[in-house]
């Protein structure tokens, strides 16, 4: 029997209706048809599905839809404001931080996430802080680049 | 704000420029696009979560398909009794192979792909497709698997190379005699092919070494470990059209193969790749893509399949598990005097070509007078093998980089000067055949010799190793259209799909030619109704096949737009010469025609002939090889077993670097792979023959903080062959590093590790062995 979740998505009031055992990715993708999360595991193991409920970093397969009622959701749809993208997005754009990109939303939220919480991280900081996102294309190298440009320009450095 | 059409330097002090070693007066030697690193025109779309990958796509009223796989290695399949299954309400379709007959008409590798991707009569791995169900939703689905009865009889199964090759191992296939073999065998054997390569007299170089290493080497079986499951979504009507979107390395392939299977027109099938989410070579195969078609048209509705991460280890194909043995004869002056391999390549169950690219890779970095491999096909109780970034020349220089670095040190010689000295060049008659052009392989050994990474100073448990890599790389079947726009802007069109920035490389490569900005050219990449027949990117031949048809097409274009400045200028079209983006009037009587810019043609193409395209198609011989030299230094716990990256560097030849981002990008890529199948990568069995570790969780592929920043050098040796230069850069970084680590932990603590992966408790073993003797 579906249950009707009332949340909050990257700023807008939204209804779903989903199972009781659906996943919060699964809500994401298939009720509200923002596919920027993705599934590469669904155990939790490779953070593709990463979002933040209320400002906290998870793996949205792990966590249920229904939990999303009364939350703030945010996904990586909702990082850029308007035209204009959030200086994570930018960097990892400039350096060339993704191949094949699939990996990349999850990346941006954790990234994102770590920034508020660190924002002047050391390199080992940062990747022990993306350690829960799988890559299998970069080799982590310039994701950790862009990374640490980001963070610079944010603080303003 | 970022403006997104700039060409964005990232971090210009940071950027070496790639160091042009050898340039053999190509007709293309100044660039001004080629060479530049602009952001890539699909980027905007991957970093706002609007990029469409496979299972991001849906087609109305579809329906959810799900596989029952088998949980038995190896077993007949007596009976499937899907009656039950059928009655569930909300099921609208169940297949067997029995709805799929065999249309393979005596083709031995589409019926094995037809038998993979089903299983017919028998079952071969733990995780083989059984039956599959389309239902209104996942969860229907899932139930109507669990009401599906397949009564098996279980058979003795073998899932170990070597142990597969014995007599008395369990045979997979009654009709299998060894291929190659003189006379034909009479018994049948796991031992589908043997292969052999080289030249010369072997024996009689043995006789000349003062020194012989002889080492027997394994590796255990990887998985691409791409982060998108494979997914597709399938729609076939009754008037026998399909269309199926899907994430694949080849979608022109994938329409070859599903329309053979399914008794498809190959023109009625229509295939549109979806962004890819890393394929690395499991994604050139057909794997549930006929069953979801077989599925919609049994139904009659489309039917969205998506595997599990489970299923994709289980069920979609590793590179091969092997041993290998090596031999190499030297006289004390360094010279090899002879060399011989013989490699045992786990296949699957069904016949490949794995021990042959590794017997044709195993010593193709040297020059060498006598010189044997012979490589060996092995069937075992595992998902059928598939192409892994420069398949099996990993597994290869593993064991040859490991006794080339130990023949070194016997001899009391550097390891670098070594392989200088053995070092293949141009004109030499490789160890697979062919005679080289030039290559780059001494090339990537001096710049090795001058790095400072070689001569900076190692910590306290820290070893520094080398090694050097070879592929291929391959060109083939490529087409590709280029169209004016009326305002002048130009559309690439191309059949290889973008594993990893393509379409900004193919971009710059036709603003080069046709002298225009980067900015006025967009590659997309085709459905396979637009375009004719493109092999898959596969063999590094994305960007450098591509490249070459996108820029024959260019040219192509120019002639067009010379004759119509002509018509517009009302002068003979050899007076008209094509010069930066512009049609230019030559020869006397036309000093007062102003050069006309392609927009101005452009915007008269209604009126001077209709509209301005350039077309190409091609079989793009001549794909350069490629050699890479990698350094590592290794740190290991001698109480924990456990290795750490500390530094690493990756010297490779691209020909010419169109985008040398994106080729560091690759030789990163590769490195970091190469690194997670060195140190802690391998499907294992229980003696259930059932995988035990189908998941990220324990099947670890290395993550952001097991790494070090991985430092690249570009070296350009241009392949005469490409109209630029260009040479594949995406497989070969993946080659040298599973001996490159090897090799450094032999020097941090003096014990030859001859089993991949050097797992904390192998080198634990391995240490305390040493310390024992």
């Amino acid at each position: 029997m579906a249950v009707i979740v009332s949340t909050t998505v990257n700023g807008d009031d939204v209804q779903f209706a989903c199972e009781p055992d659906e996943t919060l990715l699964d809500a994401l993708r298939n009720r509200l048809g923002l596919t920027g999360a993705k599934e590469g595991c669904g155990t939790g193991d490779c953070g593709a599905c990463s979002v933040t409920v209320d400002g906290r970093l998870v793996c949205s397969c792990l966590v249920l839809g229904v939990e999303a009622e009364g939350r703030e959701i945010e996904t990586v749809e909702g990082m850029a404001d308007g035209a204009t993208l959030h200086p994570l997005q930018t960097k990892f754009l400039e350096h060339a931080a993704l191949q094949c990109g699939v990996c990349t939303p999850g990346f941006l939220i954790a990234a994102k996430a770590l920034l508020e919480k660190n924002p002047d991280p050391s390199e080992e900081e940062i990747r022990f802080g993306l350690a829960g996102n799988l890559c299998r294309c970069t080799g982590y190298d310039k994701i950790v680049r862009a990374v640490q440009d980001a963070a610079k320009e944010m603080r303003g450095a | 704000m970022v403006t997104l059409t700039e060409n964005t330097l990232a971090n210009p002090k940071e950027r070496v420029t790639p160091t042009v070693v050898h340039n053999p007066g190509l007709a293309k030697e100044a660039f001004k696009s080629v060479g530049t690193r602009p952001l890539r025109p699909d980027g905007l779309d991957k970093v706002t979560g609007r990029a469409k990958y496979g299972a991001d796509f849906n087609a109305p009223g579809q329906l959810v398909g799900k596989i029952l796989r088998s949980p038995h290695a190896h077993a007949k399949i007596k009976k499937i009794d899907t009656s039950k299954a059928e009655k569930l309400a909300g099921v609208k379709a169940i297949i067997t192979a029995a709805d799929l007959p065999d249309l393979t008409n005596g083709d031995k590798g589409m019926y094995d792909i037809l038998d993979n991707c089903m299983a017919r009569g028998k079952v071969f791995y733990d995780g083989h497709a059984v039956a599959a169900v389309a239902a209104i939703d996942a969860a229907t689905a899932k139930a109507a698997l669990k009401l599906i009865k397949v009564d098996y009889e279980i058979l003795p199964h073998v899932t170990d190379v070597d142990e597969a090759m014995k007599a008395k191992a369990p045979v997979l296939f009654a009709d299998c005699f060894t291929e190659g073999v003189e006379p034909k065998p009479k018994k049948a054997s796991n031992i589908a092919k043997q292969t052999e390569f080289g030249h010369g007299d072997v024996e009689a170089g043995f006789a000349e070494a003062d020194v012989i290493v002889e080492r027997s080497f394994k590796t255990e079986q990887t998985h691409q470990g791409y982060i998108e499951p494979h997914a597709c979504v399938a729609s076939v009507s009754p008037d026998g059209t399909g269309e199926l979107w899907v994430c694949t390395q080849g979608h022109f392939v994938y329409r070859n193969h599903c329309a053979m299977l399914l008794g498809m027109d190959v023109a009625k099938l229509r295939v549109t790749s979806s962004e890819i989410g890393g394929g690395f070579g499991g994604k050139t195969h057909v794997w549930g893509e006929p069953i979801a078609l077989a599925l919609s048209r049994k139904a009659n509705k489309p039917v969205k399949l998506v595997m599990t991460r489970d299923e994709v280890f289980r069920a979609s194909g590793p590179t091969s598990a092997s041993s290998v043995d090596v031999k190499i004869g030297v006289k004390k002056d360094g010279t090899i005097t002879a060399a011989s391999a013989e490699l045992r390549f786990a296949s699957g169950p069904y016949i490949s070509m794995w021990a042959e690219l590794g017997a044709m890779t195993s010593f193709a970095c040297y020059d060498l007078k006598n010189v044997r491999t012979r490589g060996y096909e092995v069937l075992v109780n595992r998902p059928k093998s598939a192409a892994y970034r420069a398949p099996s020349a990993p597994i290869a220089a593993f064991a040859v980089e490991s006794v080339v670095d130990e023949i070194a040190s016997k001899i009391g010689m550097d390891p670098v000067e070594f392989r200088i000295k053995n070092a293949a060049k141009q004109g030499t008659k490789s160890s697979y055949g062919p005679v080289y052009g030039p290559i780059g392989i001494g090339a990537t050994l001096e710049a090795a010799k001058n790095h400072p990474h070689m001569s900076a100073p190692l910590g306290p448990n820290q070893g520094r190793g080398m090694a050097c890599g070879f592929w291929f790389n391959f060109g083939g079947q490529t087409c590709t259209d280029l169209n004016v726009g009326p305002d002048g802007s130009v559309t690439l069109t191309v059949g290889t799909v973008d594993v990893g920035g393509s379409r900004a490389s193919l971009g710059l490569c036709v603003a080069e030619e046709l002298g225009i900005p980067y900015n006025q050219v967009k590659c997309l990449v085709a459905d396979t109704g637009t375009l004719g027949h493109n092999d898959m990117t596969d063999g590094s031949r994305g960007t450098f096949s591509s490249s070459m048809a996108g820029i024959f097409a260019a040219r192509n274009a120019i002639t067009v737009l010379r004759e119509r400045a002509a018509k517009m200028w009302e002068i003979p079209v050899d007076d008209v010469v094509w010069e930066d983006g512009h049609a230019k009037a030559t020869g006397s009587g036309h000093g007062n025609l102003a050069p006309l810019s392609l927009k101005e043609i452009a915007a008269a193409a209604a009126n001077t002939g209709g509209p301005v395209a350039g077309h190409a198609e091609i079989v793009a011989d001549g794909a350069g090889v490629s050699f890479a030299t990698h350094i590592a230094d290794v740190e290991v716990d001698p109480e924990t077993g456990r290795s750490k990256i500390v530094r690493y560097t990756v010297i490779q030849d691209a020909g010419k670097a169109v985008h040398p981002t994106y080729v560091e990008g690759q030789y990163q890529g590769g490195a970091a792979q190469g690194i997670g199948w060195a140190l802690n990568e391998e499907y294992i069995y229980g003696k259930d023959g059932r995988l035990q570790n189908a998941g990220f969780l324990d099947y670890r592929i290395p993550v952001c903080s097991d790494l070090p920043m991985i430092d690249t050098q570009i070296l350009e040796i241009p392949n005469p062959n490409h109209p630029y230069g260009v040479r594949g850069v995406g497989e070969t970084s993946i080659v040298p590093p599973l001996a490159t680590i090897a090799n450094a932990m032999s020097n941090a603590f003096g014990v030859r590790m001859t089993h991949v992966p050097m797992s904390p408790p192998r080198v634990l073993k391995a240490l305390e062995a040493a310390a024992k003797a």
